[in-house]
């Protein structure tokens, strides 16, 4: 089954995919572009763990120009740079390089500690897209890739879908694909992961223990190309979802000026 | 994971070399590799939740890690959403302060991101209580005691950051929201002491009863 959380009529909802529309608990359907799309994930009572893995796939770490790594590069994002599917990413004013990555994200369904990589499975609860936007002007050699660059509000968008474990039967063996202003751009596959799913559970549950709600963003393959304002990218895990997301400059949101914002001028 | 009795936080930062002492140790590799240059944005990293640990609870190290760092440092929790504050107006954005034992295992690299040294279960004493802006006044003037079974290991001088903690969340407030609850350390001193499965740390601030006594045993892993 697939799952979404939309916000509509003044509320936010679970909500599942039916027949190309989204039926809610008490039987309401709703067409996809009737809702506002959040990130399909429940809310957990801590802060939610955002595990991401840089250079994991072996053609994305040659284009950047590093050597495949002998362990997971990870980094750890906060939840406040989450949004939903159909929403808008900022592209800092004067920068020179942001771009996509198309990446599956592993779900955890059950805690997970000193968990062996053959019953890795058994913890996820399913899958989403995950679209891991960096700005590449803002890196740093400290503690890279930097929070500047990773973790910024609108960054990282997440969904449509949180599809089950049960209806994806061998993650490991998906096509990705971005595209920009539908032009496709990127495209490769979850069986090239150096560090495949299984792996990556037993290796973080070695020394930290994962929650329900984790999410686990297992890398993006070769083609990150820049994307500027106005651009539409669709990142696309065969069977997970079609994730869209559109670019837009900080003129474009709406802002107050510092002075009206310090005051709480509405 | 446990729930904190002082607050229900949302995301932990941290942050390295905002002590000057810190800086100074360092400066004369910033322009070597893999670094080549000083870092220009705070230095972040995150304590998820996993690490959290209330005042008090035992903390287990690992068979691997004979002596785990101590990071001491004082925690502004965000009362208000903070989005591009100028420093001027910053701390009117917090809520208030608490100590936190940010645990590490020693690492001599600032490159990669620390996660298999920082983010082990319980990795992150906080508590015991939540003072007010009031009563701990300007954070710069707070200084932090570490004793490892009653012995004075270490003194962290609010005073000396790179940043000072309105300066510190203007910053990192330009490229992201700290949200309600969110939590920022103010920065860690420079040597930092170790200590060892057995050993009881205890981190206070002298004069600022309000922010009490941070306690965490640490017990050694079953194997």
């Amino acid at each position: 089954m697939k799952h979404a959380r939309i916000a509509y009529d003044g509320a936010t909802h679970d909500a599942t995919e039916r027949d190309g529309q989204l039926l809610l608990v008490d039987g309401r359907i709703l067409d996809f572009d009737a809702v506002v799309w959040l990130p399909p994930l429940a809310p957990v009572p801590w802060s939610r763990t955002i595990l991401a893995l840089g250079l994991n796939y072996a053609d994305h770490a040659k284009e950047l120009a590093f050597k495949a790594p002998e362990e997971p590069l990870v980094f750890i994002k906060g939840e406040g740079s989450l949004i939903g599917h159909r929403a808008h990413t900022v592209r800092p004013a004067g920068v020179d390089y942001m771009h996509y990555e198309c990446e599956l994200a592993v779900v955890i369904g059950r805690a997970a500690k000193k968990v062996r990589r053959d019953d890795a499975y058994d913890f996820i609860a399913g899958y989403t897209v995950a679209n891991d936007y960096a700005i590449r002007d803002y890196l740093e050699n400290w503690y890279r890739p930097n929070l500047r660059v990773k973790n910024r509000d609108t960054g990282t968008p997440l969904g449509p879908w949180l599809v089950d474990a049960a209806d994806v039967p061998n993650p490991m063996n998906l096509a990705l694909q971005t595209t920009v202003n539908g032009r496709v751009t990127q495209s490769g596959h979850t069986r090239d992961m150096i560090f495949d799913v299984p792996f990556l559970i037993e290796y973080f549950s070695s020394f930290m223990t994962l929650n329900p709600g984790d999410l686990i963003l297992t890398g993006t393959p070769d083609g990150v190309v820049d994307c500027q304002p106005g651009d539409v990218v669709v990142t696309d895990i065969e069977g997970i979802g079609a994730l869209v997301n559109t670019i837009v400059s900080p003129a474009l949101t709406p802002t107050l000026s510092q002075g009206e914002r310090e005051k709480g001028t509405p | 994971m446990s729930a904190n009795p002082v607050l229900s936080p949302g995301t932990v930062y941290g942050v390295v070399l905002n002590s000057t002492d810190e800086w100074a140790a360092w400066s004369a590799q910033m322009n070597e590799p893999p670094y080549k240059a000083p870092p220009k944005a705070p230095v972040l990293y995150v304590k998820t939740a996993n690490t959290w640990s209330a005042c008090g609870r035992a903390i287990a190290v690992p068979a691997r890690a004979p002596e785990v760092e101590i990071g001491a440092s004082l925690a502004m929790v965000i009362g208000t959403p903070a989005l591009r504050v100028t420093a001027a107006n910053a701390l009117s954005h917090v809520a208030g302060y608490v100590l936190v034992n940010d645990l590490s295992l020693p690492h001599a690299s600032y490159f990669r991101p620390p996660v298999k040294y920082k983010n082990l279960d319980g990795f992150l004493g906080i508590g015991p209580k939540l003072a007010t802006a009031d009563e701990v006044g300007d954070p710069a003037s707070v200084r932090l005691e570490v004793r490892v079974d009653s012995a004075l290991r270490q003194t962290v001088d609010c005073s000396r950051m790179l940043r000072p903690a309105a300066q510190l969340l203007a910053d990192v407030s330009e490229f992201m929201t700290l949200r309600r609850g969110d939590v920022l350390l103010l920065g860690l001193g420079a040597n930092r002491p170790l200590a060892r499965a057995g050993q009881r740390i205890e981190i206070r601030a002298p004069g600022i009863t309000a922010l009490g006594t941070l306690t965490n045993t640490l017990l050694g892993e079953a194997a």
